[in-house]
Order: C-alpha cells, then structure tokens, then sequence
C-alpha cells in the first residue's frame, strides 16, 4: 500500500488541487453530458409525441 | 476550359469595379487593425519591430475573411450560381475561379499596402521583402481555403460570423509559415525554410480546396 | 444483406438501445480498474511527487480528443461515399463528447502545468495543436446548428470534417515548428516521468473506459436524433406509443 491513511491519499503529496482538480473536473464533464443526453431524449419524446397527437386529430 | 476560368474572373473582377465601396472596406479595415496594435502595446520600437509580422499577417487572415462572405453569396440571390454550376465544366473549374478572382481583388491589394505598414512597425527592408513574399504565396491559400467556408456557410443566418470560427482554425499553418518566416529574416535564422513550406501548402491547397469547394457548393445549392 | 441491414435505422435503434447499458456498463468496470491502478499501484513519481497522476487522465483524454475527431471523419466519409445516412448520424454523435474530452485535455494540462512549469497555460505544441482541434469541433458543431436541413447538415458537416482531418497533422507540424523555433517549455507531460509498466497500463485501462463510455453515449445521442429523423416512419411512430 502506498498510502499510509486516507489523510494522505486526499492531500496528494501537497498536489490535492491539481489531481483532484483535474479528476473531479472529469467527472463533472461525465456526469454533466450523461444528464445532458438523457434530458434531450425525454424532450424529443415528448416534443415528437406531442407532434404525433396533433397529426392524428 | 481556361475560357471558362478566364470568363468567372473576368466577371468577379468586372462585379467588384462596380461595387468599389465594398472593395475599399475590406482594405481599410486591414489597414485600420494593423494600426490600432501600436495604440494598443505603445510606441517602443523593438517590442514593434518583434510583433509587427504576427500583426500584419493576422490582420491579413481579418480582411480576408471579411471579404470571404461574399464570394458566392451574391451570386446565389441573384439566381447566377446555379446557372454557374449548370455550366458544362467540372464545378471545381468555378471554385478555381472563384478563389483565384478573390485573391486578385483582395489578395493583390494587401500585397502592396502590406510594405507600408510594415514601415508602422519599422522592419528593416529586407524583412519588407520577404514580408511580401510570404504574402504572395500566403494569401491564395487564404482564398482557396476560405472558398470552401464560403461554400459551406451558403445563405445561412449568420454566415458571416459562422465562416469565421470554421476557417480560422485551417489557416494556422499558414499563419506560422508566413509570419515566421519575416521572423526568420529578423532574427537572422533565414526564411527559405518557412517559404518552401508555405509554398508546399498553397500547392495541396490548390490541389484538394476547389474540389471540396465544388463539393460543398453542390451541398448548399441543391 | 447483414451489413446492410444493420444500417437501417428500423434496426439500428432497438440494437443501439440493448448496446448502451452493456457499454456503459464496462465502462464503469474499466474506470474502477483504471482508478484503482492510477491511485493505488502506481508508484509515486521521484521527480514530480503525486502531481503526475494527473497524466492518468491528461493521456487518455488526449488520445480520445484526437481518435474521436479521426473517426467522426471515417463516418463523414463513408455517409459522403455511400449515402448512408446512419453514418452522418454516428458523426453528429460523436462531435460533442470529442469536444468535451479536448476540454478535459486542456483543462488537466493546465492543472498539470501550474506545479510543474508554474504556469496554467504555455504554448506548448501539444497544448496548442488540443487547442486548435478543440476549435475545428466547435466548427463543426457551429456549422450543424447553424442548418435546419439535416440532409445539407449532414453534408456540409462532413466536409468540413474531412477537411479538418486533411489539416490536423499540418496544424500539429506546423506549431511543433513554431514551438521549436521559439524555445517553448521543454518538459512534456507523456514524456516526463520514464514511463513505467503500470503507468502505461494505468494509462491503457482509462483509456478504454473512456472508449466504452464515448460509444455508449454516442449510440444513446444517435438514437435520439434518429428517432426524431425518422418520426414519420411506421416503426417510429410504434417507438413512441411504447414510450407512453
């Protein structure tokens, strides 16, 4: 084990800003474009079933 | 086939003698930008003399683009396009012309006003020279590559500023070939290296741009 | 007949649809083996401390900017060659998560470069070539918008993206020139530290995640944009009774 606590695991050897700056950057990305996705997929369903009972009537 | 060719820039160059205003706009506007940097940094003649031909070649690209919008788009309100492209030669023959016709009426012109501004900036003559010849082989490819954005960006809202963001990024080579190579001259290091290379892009520039011009014109008209 | 029939879009969709949790799903499995070996085998640098395992995402984020922007321009070529449609859609699909990986390359290479160079930003020739792809993707996403016909959209945006991908290595060369010429930093972040064995696997393993992760979001946009391209058809108008 490299770590000797998770005290040092978080402090990164003093570069916590950067490393985590980077990795945390990286998942607000993921997590951002994922959301993302998933609301313009509910919008299109939505906006094309809403087309689709208009065009019936 | 050269009639052809011969015929499309005849008719751009015949267009833009009759439209003088909008000729004139573009080359005050280059001249205007280069102008305003010394107003912007101060007056100190080496800091001038360092970024004088990064400022006059990214002044270069501005003009360029601000012209670039027009290439074809008169041409498609009045119906004349499609009627250019019926035309029993190869489209990218058009393209060809097109570019070659926007770089004898703005290109050209940036060539001569280029020596007196870099006066502005103080470089010694022999950076002037290689100035204007990193611009006679830069500038055609800014046409040629800027065709194809102008093809592209065809009657949509926004062209103008939409051509911007896609072509700038495709003239960064020639960007640092061209303004590299009057650095190469200042610092001593030489500028046969920069051009050579700067010529090897105009040659894949004129090989490969019409046709994907030609292509993209087809995209937009249909 | 099978090549064929899996582009058509009546097929492609419920495909794609069971394809997503499966890829999504190794992504996760790849992301969890790729953190645990950049945060727990992988040795601590003797130059640069702990600030190196920025590099376990710095690298693999690079590699994606750049593969993404070359497959997008395989899509575009092969949708200009054969009028397949689906292969413009892959394209579309693709261009924002390769946008969001040049930032995140960007974005790390900065952090990176705060401790080890003491600056956020030097005009170091990869830096710069990330920087200008990251504009021939905003390009390329302008233009999309920018057209209603998404039959011209898909057109007008293959080509620019084809010639992007004629212009990236000149653009790489050109500024690896400039840089040179100039003296820029010296120190890169993929050469820095002599590449260990775990490194490069730490390096391989994030990098496949992050493959995973693209294709399972690509396919999950594709299926969106085709569903609303093909709204008039029986099959579609069959998705979105189900959806009820």
């Amino acid at each position: 084990m490299i770590w000797e606590s998770w005290d040092a695991f978080w402090a990164m050897g003093g570069y916590a800003l950067y490393v985590w700056g980077s990795f945390g950057a990286t998942l607000a990305c993921i997590v951002g474009e994922v959301w993302r996705v998933r609301r313009q997929r509910r919008q299109v369903i939505s906006r094309l079933r809403r087309l689709q009972r208009f065009d019936s009537q | 086939m050269l009639r052809f060719l011969i015929a499309v820039i005849r008719r751009d160059i015949l267009l833009a003698a009759r439209r003088r205003g909008d000729w004139l706009t573009a080359q005050f506007f280059f001249v205007m930008v280069t102008s305003l940097f010394p107003l912007g940094i101060g007056p100190e003649p080496a800091m001038l003399r360092t970024i004088g031909p990064g400022v006059v070649w990214v002044a270069a690209l501005l003009a360029c683009l601000l012209s670039l919008g027009r290439l074809y788009a008169d041409d498609h309100r009045d119906g004349s396009l499609e009627q250019l492209l019926l035309a029993p030669y190869s489209n990218a023959l058009l393209a060809l012309g097109k570019a070659i016709a926007h770089w004898i009426i703005n290109g050209i012109p940036l060539l001569l006003i280029a020596p007196v501004l870099g006066i502005q900036f103080g470089l010694p003559a022999d950076a002037l020279v290689v100035l204007v010849l990193s611009l006679a082989i830069g500038t055609p490819v800014l046409s040629l590559l800027g065709g194809i954005g102008a093809a592209l960006t065809l009657g949509l809202r926004g062209g103008g500023v939409l051509i911007t963001l896609l072509i700038l990024p495709l003239y960064v080579p020639v960007l640092i070939f061209g303004a590299g190579a009057v650095d190469g001259t200042l610092s001593g290091t030489g500028a046969e290296a920069h051009l050579s290379l700067l010529g090897a892009v105009l040659v894949m520039a004129l090989l490969v741009a019409p046709w994907i011009s030609a292509l993209a014109l087809r995209v937009s008209v249909e | 007949m099978s090549l064929y029939h899996y582009a058509s879009p009546a097929t492609f969709y419920p495909l794609a649809g069971r394809l997503v949790p499966w890829f999504a799903a190794l992504a996760v499995v790849f992301a969890a083996v790729g953190l645990y070996l950049s945060f727990f085998v992988a040795p601590t640098d003797f130059q640069q401390g702990e600030g190196y395992r920025i590099i376990f995402i710095h690298v693999p984020a690079a590699w994606m900017s750049m593969f993404i922007y070359i497959v997008m321009a395989f899509w575009s070529a092969i949708g200009l060659a054969w009028n397949t449609r689906l292969s413009f859609v892959m394209a579309r699909a693709l261009a924002p998560t390769g946008a969001m990986f040049t930032f995140l390359a960007l974005w790390t290479g900065a952090l990176w470069g705060k401790p080890m160079w003491g600056a956020w930003w030097v005009w170091d020739a990869r830096l710069t070539s990330e920087l200008i792809l990251l504009f021939l993707y905003v390009g390329y996403m302008a233009l999309q918008a920018a057209i209603d016909d998404p039959r011209r959209a898909d057109r007008a945006g293959a080509l620019l993206n084809l010639v992007g991908v004629i212009n990236v290595p000149i653009i790489y060369f050109s500024v690896k020139w400039w840089n040179t010429l100039h003296q820029g930093a010296s120190v890169s972040l993929t050469r820095a530290p002599s590449m260990a064995q775990v490194m490069l696997w730490g390096m391989l393993v994030m990098a496949l995640a992050a493959w995973m992760y693209t294709i399972a979001v690509a396919l999950a946009r594709a299926r969106t944009l085709i569903l609303e391209r093909e709204r008039q058809t029986e099959w579609a108008r069959a998705v979105l009774k189900e959806q009820a």
